[in-house]
């Protein structure tokens, strides 16, 4: 049954696009978050997405349950963020070019591992109906909500009181922060980088693993167009703080589902442009936050990205 | 020759840049080696493979040839800016609009046949890539934005454009299947080198090598460059155009970007369409590092990889490996080459000042 709400259509799809399209950028720079919190840069998280996008999916259709394959998902954005972590460490190094490499190699190796998967179908994640007072169809599919999407407010605040309120924050950002004040109170520098920059690595599994169990809900190679990558620009525009990172995912989650949004109207004219109404709104808001004379607010001391 | 010749002293440290990506290389190739050995897989298979289809005939040579030239084209737009320490990846965006914009000249002006009209179709493609990356080192002067991943978002952004147009406003009605522009006449196409079956693109690929490398060696322009990379302060303080040379850079290599996708578009497809965003811009990252942003050791570099991803379809067919097998090959040696700047200054055969250590010396310069 549909019932015709003319175009209020629109603000609501893209409210319930928001929602739907939002949590892996919102996984993605939660881990970016972590990982830039901590002094280190990676750019290489476009193919930890996609890579944890295909390792879910496959482990999901091999072993029926979907919260395995985002664990498999996880498992495997870790073993990525260790490799970044270990290669980011030698001396000379540049973290940036390694996390173009990474970006790359992640991108083959799912499209080399994910080729037998992409005609099976696997298990989707569950949802909770907050919609189900209504009886109007389309706010009943905008306020479908993903559980992981839950999980990933939780984790922002975890992460956000984490930074503010623990010992475990203080390092992480005194290690961000300052290499020779973290050496002073003795602090292991390369080995929280390493851990938190595996970790971040898991989060963009995580993300990965909801692009291809939920939505849009199946595995194939152009699964991801660059949402791993607006992730790690959110975070400056987030201005590395885990709840900014929150809303700026819902921002870019709601220009996300602006072109299909359109399209269900029949405004198909210009589709590709509206398409590309995410990166668009990246760059201005990459030009807008960005300075060309002074450090960031609130950006981690050490981080290269910065300086 | 005693160890202290001058000679022998000069030739260690100059092999060091030559030895140190090639054991990278190696490297590389023997970890996927291992990663198709892990997939019971032969390697000797795959690089007989490759060698055949790559490298092991004429025709095969036409094929990587062919494949190079874009691949050459495409890693000046990241050998480019990197002179000056910026990492731009995002060539594919202006290699998809420089053959949009090459098709769009063949369409409104369809007198413009010969070599005045392909230089004139060169230019425009030339032009669209200038502006599309010459935009990315812009917002890097004026405004500190990251140039990395504006490059790539722009690559994003100019594929999306590149689709609207194709199939919007330029489409030919005819192409029902894939949305394609109108296709170039024959006067309008770029033929192929006298007696070979090779297009002229490789050509304009090799002398943008070394144009390219002119320009860094032996002018004021390249010299700049050189510094403003060292350390950007210093070159302000010297009085050096930062901005002009960011700006100049990156407009550049886009504009060698934007003339492969001309040649794509005048020599390959004949129209712009889709199979333009094919991954050149990104094959063109690797390229650039492995040669160390060296103009003139693109080129071999190119064609080595341009024969591997020649070799790509019989490999996928023989050995039954998915396409993205090549991926993961060049993941590999890209990964490796990264890893291999670390071992600079370390190894001591490429280091005279650390062949003598003896207690003598040591205490001379302590």
């Amino acid at each position: 049954m549909t019932t015709d709400i003319g175009l209020w259509g629109v603000p609501l799809a893209i409210i319930g696009g928001a929602i739907r399209v939002s949590t892996p950028f919102l996984f993605v720079s939660l881990g970016e978050c972590l990982t830039e919190r901590s002094g280190r840069i990676n750019l290489g998280l476009e193919g930890t997405l996609v890579f944890g996008a295909m390792s879910g999916y496959a482990t999901a259709y091999l072993t029926g349950s979907p919260w395995l394959g985002v664990l498999a998902a996880a498992i495997c954005g870790f073993g990525f963020g260790l490799v970044h972590g270990w290669i980011c460490a030698l001396p000379r190094v540049n973290d940036i070019a390694v996390g173009i490499a990474l970006m790359l190699f992640g991108m083959g190796l799912a499209f080399f591992f994910g080729k037998p998967f992409i005609q099976p179908v696997a298990p989707d994640l569950p949802t909770i109906n907050l919609g189900a007072w209504s009886d109007i169809p389309q706010i009943q599919a905008a306020l479908k909500i993903n559980v992981l999407f839950i999980i990933g407010i939780v984790l922002a605040v975890t992460m956000a009181w984490m930074f503010r309120n623990t010992q475990l924050g203080l390092t992480i950002r005194v290690v961000g922060d300052s290499d020779a004040a973290a050496r002073a109170m003795g602090l292991k520098t390369n080995r929280i980088r390493f851990l938190s920059t595996a970790c971040g690595g898991a989060l963009a599994g995580i993300g990965g693993a909801y692009l291809s169990l939920y939505y849009p809900g199946s595995w194939n190679e152009g699964l991801s167009s660059g949402q791993g990558l607006m992730a790690v620009a959110l975070v400056i525009f987030a201005r590395w703080n885990p709840l900014n990172c929150f809303w700026a995912a819902l921002l870019f989650g709601g220009a996300g589902a602006l072109g299909p949004a359109l399209q269900s109207i029949g405004i198909t004219q210009g589709y590709y442009l509206f398409y590309a109404a995410p990166y668009v709104l990246t760059l201005a808001l990459l030009i807008a936050t960005s300075s060309p004379s002074k450090a960031l607010t609130g950006a981690p001391g050490a981080l290269s990205i910065t300086r | 020759m005693p160890l202290d010749s001058p000679l022998l002293q000069h030739l260690a440290r100059r092999s060091e840049a030559i030895a140190i990506p090639l054991i990278a290389l190696a490297a590389g190739f023997i970890l996927f080696a291992l990663f198709l050995l892990l997939q019971g897989q032969s390697p000797a298979n795959y690089f007989a493979l490759v060698y055949k289809a790559g490298f092991g005939t004429a025709f095969s040579w036409q094929n990587t040839l062919t494949r190079a030239s874009p691949l050459i084209l495409a890693a000046l737009c990241v050998a480019l800016p990197a002179r000056l320490g910026l990492i731009v990846i995002g060539g594919e965006g202006a290699i998809v609009l420089g053959g949009v914009a090459a098709s769009a000249f063949a369409m409104f002006f369809p007198g413009a046949t010969g070599l005045v009209g392909l230089l004139l179709m060169g230019a425009s493609a030339a032009a669209m890539g200038a502006l599309w990356i010459g935009l990315i080192g812009l917002m890097r002067y004026g405004r500190g934005v990251n140039e990395t991943i504006s490059s790539l978002l722009m690559a994003y952004i100019g594929v999306a454009l590149m689709n609207h147009l194709v199939e919007g406003p330029l489409r030919d009605p005819s192409s029902l299947n894939k949305p394609a522009t109108y296709p170039l006449s024959a006067e309008q196409r770029l033929g192929s080198l006298p007696g070979l079956d090779i297009h002229w693109g490789l050509v304009i690929g090799i002398v943008s090598c070394f144009l390219v490398w002119i320009l860094m060696t032996y002018t004021r322009w390249g010299f700049s460059a050189r510094v403003a990379g060292g350390n950007v302060r210093a070159a302000q303080v010297q009085g050096l155009p930062v901005g002009i040379l960011i700006v100049g850079f990156t407009a550049l290599g886009g504009a060698f970007a934007g003339l492969a996708g001309m040649v794509e578009v005048a020599a390959v497809h004949g129209t712009a369409n889709a199979s333009l965003a094919s991954g050149y811009g990104y094959t063109g990252i690797l390229v650039a590092f492995l040669a160390r942003h060296n103009p003139l050791v693109i080129i071999p570099v190119a064609v080595l990889l341009g024969g591997f991803e020649a070799a790509n379809g019989l490999v996928q067919r023989r050995m039954d490996l998915p396409d993205a097998t090549v991926l993961v090959l060049q993941g590999f040696v890209f990964i490796s080459i990264l890893i291999s700047e670390t071992l600079y200054g370390r190894i001591r055969l490429f280091n005279p000042e650390h062949w003598k250590i003896t207690p003598a010396t040591m205490r001379e310069n302590s």
